[in-house]
């Protein structure tokens, strides 16, 4: 870099603009990659966002707090987004109600598997008690999961790149997965994928049909809700029974 | 807009002052999300008005993740030293939640008599990730 173009680096490094900035045209240009490769879920805007970020920081050797300052006006917006879920789980209150048995039993059990499953593997596997606490909130969307994860005593920003990896990772396996199992109906499939891989996963539904994003949508706030309850209680049980 | 946004973060504040005040485990927003529903369910005229901002905001929701998705250059060093635990737990847990999920509401639609129900969408915007 020039002189003069290091001096106006460093000015712009004290501001939240540059942060700020940064992640929404990071953001912006991978949605771009993820339209061009026709939705493939291997695009993740998200993932390739995140990468791009941390190459930008890394390059000018920019500290995570610095950049944080500014992304923090994007993160805030985790809370009242959390808030807003209640408007569709509104709006699908028909659909719910008329399906609420076969639908409760399902939450269940896959929130089970969802926290006891994440939980164990990585205990049998030699994880850290941090990074099993960080992990038991994984299927849930960010900004719950990380509620969750500084209640429990988990690391929140260790849970948002879980997260991040588990949607991505439903987003890719969901399709050929549901199809082994051979399970066709699209609410089924699509509370299956919002359950296990939150709002990605919900992306993802949507792309297939109206119908199948509503499900996902629903199982999304559902999990969040289900999982903030459950966690507190079944991570540190789980973790106290496996030592 | 504004109303609605005002709205979103009263409705956080307060299940923020209630986790805080009676000790709950619960994340205050996900309590604000709750009180918003059981509001919206006593309150059917405000759906409308909230919902372009409100479904707005969600529609952008994996914009929100990635702040806290570049936090991964703060763990770089427990993701070397522990990759193979966090990926096999991700990838496999993943895989069973979504079976587990699916295979109980298929079973369960099939014994409440609600086989292959597909009650017609009410075509609502729904959160893009």
């Amino acid at each position: 870099m020039t002189p003069r173009l290091s001096a106006i680096w460093v000015y712009l490094e004290t501001t939240p603009l540059l942060g700020l900035t940064a992640t929404l045209l990071a953001y912006v240009f991978a949605y771009r990659i993820y339209e061009r490769a026709h939705f493939n879920p291997l695009a993740n805007p998200v993932a390739i966002a995140v990468a791009a970020l941390v190459t930008l920081l890394a390059l000018t050797g920019t500290p995570y707090k610095t950049y944080f300052e500014g992304a923090q006006f994007v993160h805030f917006l985790l809370g009242p987004a959390t808030v807003a879920l209640a408007i569709p789980l509104y709006d699908q209150r028909a659909k719910l109600a008329k399906l609420a048995l076969p639908l409760l039993l399902g939450l269940s059990a896959g929130v089970a598997t969802a926290i006891a499953s994440a939980v164990g593997i990585a205990w049998a596997l030699g994880a850290s008690r941090e990074t099993l606490l960080s992990l038991a909130p994984k299927s849930v969307t960010m900004p719950i999961a990380m509620g969750i994860a500084e209640k429990i005593g988990g690391l929140p920003s260790l849970t948002a790149v879980l997260v991040m990896f588990t949607g991505i990772t439903g987003a890719i396996i969901a399709r050929p997965l549901l199809n082994a199992l051979r399970i066709q109906a699209h609410p089924t499939r699509g509370f299956a994928v919002g359950l296990a891989a939150h709002g990605i996963g919900t992306a993802r539904a949507f792309q297939v049909s109206e119908e199948m994003g509503a499900f996902a949508g629903l199982a999304m706030g559902m999990t969040g809700l289900a999982t903030a309850v459950i966690a507190p209680w079944l991570a540190p049980w789980l973790i106290s029974l496996l030592r | 807009m504004l109303e609605t946004l005002a709205a979103l973060l009263v409705f956080q504040t307060i299940g923020e002052m209630l986790a805080f005040a009676a000790r709950l485990p619960i994340p205050g927003p996900v309590l604000g999300m709750a009180l918003l529903l059981a509001f919206l369910l006593l309150n059917p005229n405000a759906a409308p008005r909230w919902r372009e901002t409100g479904v707005g905001l969600l529609r952008h929701l994996s914009l929100l993740f990635v702040p806290a998705g570049v936090g991964v250059m703060l763990h770089v060093s427990r993701l070397e030293s522990e990759w193979l635990p966090i990926v096999v737990a991700v990838v496999v847990s993943t895989a069973l939640a979504i079976a587990v999920a699916a295979l109980v509401v298929h079973w369960a639609m099939r014994w409440t008599g609600h086989d292959e129900a597909t009650p017609v969408a009410d075509k609502k915007q729904e959160p893009k990730s």
